[in-house]
Order: structure tokens, then sequence, then C-alpha cells
């Protein structure tokens, strides 16, 4: 049940800080923010998808996330990028209530989607997750054909749909289609690392979700399949809100069109909790940051 | 000793001092290898004494007389152990029957429903370890006074088959537990976060990439059944039974317990019958046992 939390902390495959920020100076983000989504956002989120008011996370009495308060904006990408333990996994799970399977935690402060509280107690998880569908770390494909993996989702929803059609659109949008189309009935096993974490954005797209959680995505992907992805989620966001863990402060740069930086605060006890330090434009965040800690983080002074 | 240090390349530049020579102790590794190997001789010697004095000492009786014929007492050289052989399967089957579903369903609320903190769990847990350790004579005590003779169903094959079920359903739930545990936890967190509900998620996802672990206990558990002799003795199983069960309140014999039966008979024959048939329950548990290895060679490193 910890897995999500206790890989951020101790994931051997994470890019190590240091060695990742050592070649991720300042001229080269800037050097990637032009290739990256080329709209410059406004400084103020638009039509809100997210609202988060003073929300805090916690894991039994651990606090793992205080204080954040930002918005999300629809049809945007968001990055939230900071050193490991900051709680960033843990704030973005709390999205879609994934938090809800690890025994003891909660959440305190007003998280809405929409502007309802989907911490209220009428809520149904089930009917938050399949709007805010999640993409994993490791790609979880299920022990199915490839074909079964994208037509559970809408199956288990009742979603009355010539399925099909349906498959072959969600892999299509996935960039997938062309690569699986002869194989639909074979094992997803058989699939490399990058087919497979395409292979679940193809299947979480399937439930036709509106917001797409993803969670370190490409951590355990080689560059090419990284790159795959990355082009990917520039594609979807035309028709998704997505919002993205990441390690790889290259990729936020690349991909997001803002970007949340969290750090974690150590308290009088040596406890670790994670904050969010600054929020906005990636442009901004990267070329001038107005705290001096996402300003070290950013040009590899960090720690 | 020097003759075994060579230094084909002579660098004039290397240590002088450089031996590789180690300084382990390779006397008390080798005496410790054969101590170990000694341990594991005896458990093979055993098997193997025993596997060749029944074969030998049955060999007469091994042909098509043993499950063709019926027991008999006056004329041991048509006897045959028939109605042991259908006595079995029928008891079998309805250990199957009550001890499956029950154990599969018991495991997968301990591990997929109850709260990993919940005392309930926790105290039923230690009580089904506990259970698998209460000795099958005991169980036969329980099946008399209970099946036989409380809800009056008799010295049959029912009664036969609910005791053992008792006997074998720690085995099956402890068993189950372990196959649901192997499957990883991210295709439960996959499947919740398509908005599947435990229950989909349970049935559709966990249920069916745990069958290979299971079906593996559980062949093993069924093999525990059918060589258990105790309790069906204390359940009157005893009685010389010369005709194939009818039905589930049909009177029966076992195996084990025809095997018990021959071996009190004073003539030779009857021992030699007695070994053939000992033989025969060998070939069919390890055949059980096989078959159980070869499930869980095929099915392993899925993920």
């Amino acid at each position: 049940m910890m897995s999500g939390t206790m890989s951020e902390i101790h994931d051997p495959n994470a890019p190590q800080s240091t060695s990742d920020l050592a070649n991720t100076g300042r001229m080269d983000v800037s050097a990637v923010l032009d290739e990256g989504r080329g709209v410059v956002v406004p400084e103020s989120v638009g039509e809100v998808v997210f609202n988060l008011d003073d929300v805090h996370v916690f894991y039994g009495d651990f606090e793992a996330v205080r204080d954040v308060t930002m918005q999300i904006g629809r049809n945007e990408i968001t990055a939230f990028i900071g050193p490991s333990g900051c709680g960033k996994s843990t704030l973005l799970r709390s999205f879609n209530r994934m938090n809800d399977l690890i025994p003891g935690a909660r959440v305190e402060g007003l998280l809405a989607y929409h502007g309802f509280d989907i911490y209220a107690p009428d809520v149904d998880p089930i009917e938050v997750r399949r709007r805010i569908g999640m993409v994993f770390q490791k790609p979880n494909v299920f022990p199915k054909s490839i074909y079964e993996n994208v037509a559970y989702g809408p199956k288990v929803n009742g979603m009355k749909v010539n399925m099909d059609d349906l498959v072959e659109e969600c892999l299509t949008r996935a960039a997938l289609w062309d690569e699986v189309k002869d194989d639909l009935k074979k094992s997803a096993y058989a699939l490399s690392g990058g087919q497979q974490q395409r292979l679940v954005i193809a299947r979480c797209i399937a439930v036709k979700p509106e917001v797409i959680l993803m969670d370190e995505p490409c951590a355990s992907l080689d560059p090419i399949a990284t790159a795959k992805i990355e082009d990917l989620m520039k594609e979807l966001a035309a028709d998704y809100t997505i919002v993205i863990v990441t390690h790889n402060m290259q990729q936020a740069a690349r991909v997001s069109d803002r970007t949340a930086f969290f750090t974690a605060d150590v308290d009088a006890q040596g406890v670790r909790h994670g904050r969010l330090v600054e929020y906005g434009p990636t442009r901004s965040i990267f070329t001038a940051p107005n705290d001096p800690r996402t300003e070290d983080y950013i040009s590899g002074r960090f720690g | 000793m020097s003759a075994t240090l060579t230094r084909p390349f002579d660098q004039p530049d290397a240590p002088a001092d450089l031996d590789l020579r180690g300084h382990g102790q390779p006397l008390v590794d080798k005496t410790f290898r054969w101590i170990l190997f000694l341990c594991l001789f005896v458990g093979i010697a055993f098997l193997a004494v025993l596997l060749a004095y029944v074969v030998i000492k049955g060999w007469p009786r091994l042909d098509s007389r043993l499950w063709t014929n019926m027991p008999s007492i006056r004329r041991p050289e048509q006897a045959g152990a028939e109605s042991a052989i259908t006595g079995t399967l029928w008891v079998i089957a309805f250990t199957a029957l009550f001890s499956l579903p029950i154990g599969f369903l018991s495991a997968v609320y301990l591990e997929e429903y109850a709260k990993p903190t919940s005392r309930f769990a926790r105290f039923v847990e230690i009580n089904i370890q506990n259970l698998a350790a209460v000795p099958s004579i005991v169980y036969g005590i329980l099946g008399l006074a209970i099946f036989a003779r409380a809800l009056a169903l008799g010295q049959t094959v029912i009664t036969a088959g609910l005791t053992l079920a008792l006997l074998v359903l720690p085995v099956v739930i402890v068993a189950t537990r372990e196959a649901l545990r192997a499957v990883p936890q991210n295709i439960r967190h996959g499947s919740l976060a398509l908005g599947a509900t435990l229950w989909q998620t349970t049935w559709r996802q966990t249920m069916p990439a745990a069958i290979p672990g299971m079906a593996t206990g559980t062949i093993l558990a069924l093999s525990r059944a059918i060589g258990e002799a105790a309790p069906l003795l204390l359940l009157g199983a005893v009685t010389f039974i010369s005709f194939n069960p009818t039905g589930p309140f049909s009177a029966y014999t076992t195996l084990p317990i025809q095997i018990y039966n021959w071996t009190k008979e004073s003539r030779e024959e009857f021992q030699v019958l007695a070994a053939a048939t000992i033989v025969l329950l060998l070939v069919i548990l390890l055949a059980m046992n096989a078959v159980a290895i070869l499930i869980r060679n095929r099915t392993q490193k899925r993920w």
C-alpha cells in the first residue's frame, strides 16, 4: 500500500537529484524552453479545474504536505517539481483520492474539482477516479491482452460503446495503434516499457476522463521512449488537463505550461514536510524565479 | 604453494608484496559443505528406501487387479482397492466442494477487504494459524461429534468431506492469501484508478492474476487430505466396504484406510496388497505435487 510514497523517497530508478541537476544548468533549461509548448500562458489560471486552498495531507500523525494553495487550469500541463520526499506525488495522489488506499492517509483543507469539494462525505471516490485518471511511474499494464487492457475501463464503467472502435481510437491517440494493431490479442507484457506506458495512457483515456494525473511517467523509460511520451502529452493537452510529477527539470521545461516547485521543510524534530514554494508559468519559474530556493534548485545549487 | 601463483606479465612497477592467495579456511568450508549435504541426504535417502521397499514388496500385485477388483477377506489373490479409489475420489470431491469456496473467499476478505490495521482481521489471522497446527485426529473427533452425531449425517462420504474440508481450510486460506499477496499492488491501483470498484478489481484483476498460485496451494492442500487416515478412522471408516459409493450419503472407504485395514491382516498376501496400494497412493500424491510444481513454474515471473 505504501509503494507510492515510499518509491518517491527510495526509488533507485529515479534520477538522483544531484546528478540530474549537474547537467541541468540555467542556460540549458532556457534552451529547451523554446522547444516547449510555445504558447506563453498568462500569469493567472484561466478556467480552473482544481482549486486548492490550504491543503494538508497526513499519513497518520505525519504531515507529508502542508499548506498548499494553488489553482490548476483546464487543458494546461502543470508540472510538479522538487527534490525527493517533498510530497509532490502525495499531493498528486490526493487529486483523485488514490491516497484513500493508504491506511491512515487523510486530507485537510479544501481540494475542489470544478468547485466541488472532492473530500465531501457524499463523494464516491470511484466517481472521482473515473473523471480524473492516473498514469503511474512503473507501467502497470494488466496481465491481459493489449485489447483487454484498453477495454477494461469502459467495461467496468458500463460504457455503452462500440468497443473495437474505442480501442482503436484510444490506441491511436496514444500513438501506439500502428505498432500493435496486428497484435491486439497478444499479452501486454510482450510490449516494451515505453509501449506499455503508452498503453497505460490509452487505457486511461478510454474511460473519457477530463484530467490525467501522471506520477513520474518517464522515470523507468529510456530517452527515446521518454520523448514519445512527452510528445503525446503535448498532443493530449488539447483535450485533457494534465498534471505531471517529474524529477526531470528539463522535462518540466519542455512540456509544461505551469510549474509548481515544492520543497521539504525540516522541522525541529527532524521530520520533513512538503511545501509549495513557488507556482507560476513555466517560463517565469525557469527564467525569473521569485524565491531563492527555486533559483537554487533549478540552477543546480540545491543540497 | 608458490607454484599456484604465476605471473605471466613481468611488470617491474607493480607492488612486490601482492598476494592474491586469500586467507580463507578451505577445510572448514569443505567440512561444512559436507555436513549440509549429509543433512539433505537423510531426507532423500529415507524417501528412496521407502519407495524401493514398497515397490519391491508390492510388485507382484501392481497390476490391473488393484484398481478393478473389490477388497476381499477370503480371497486375497483376487482382492483389489477399487472401492477405496472411488471412495477417495468421492471424499476429496466433497472436501474440495466445501473447503475451496470458503477458503478462497476468507482469504479475499483478509487480503483485499480487511484493513491491515483491523484488530478483528489480526485476531482471525492468528487463529487460522492456530487451526493449521491442530492435530488431524482432533478434527476427527470434531467431525464425529458434530457432523456424524449432532447433524446425524452418519458415517458417510459427506461427513468425511466436511471433516477433511475443515482440516485443509487453514492451508487453503494461507495459500490463497500468499497468492493474492504476490499480485503486485500496482495492478490493483491501476484498476481502481480507472474508476473500478473494489469488487470489480478483485474479481477481474486480482483473482485471475492469483489463480496459478491459488491452484498450486489448493492441489497441495487436497493432496494432504487424500493422504489423511487419522480423522477418518475416528469417523468409522474402518468397516469393510466392497462396493463403490453411490452418493454423498453412502458408506465409503479410502486408500489410506484400506492400507491400514490390510496391514492389520496377518496373511502375507495382504501385506503385499497393502504395499501395492501404498505405491498407488504415492503415485497419485506425487502426480498431484508434480502438477502443482508445473503450474508454479509455468507462471513464474509474470511481472
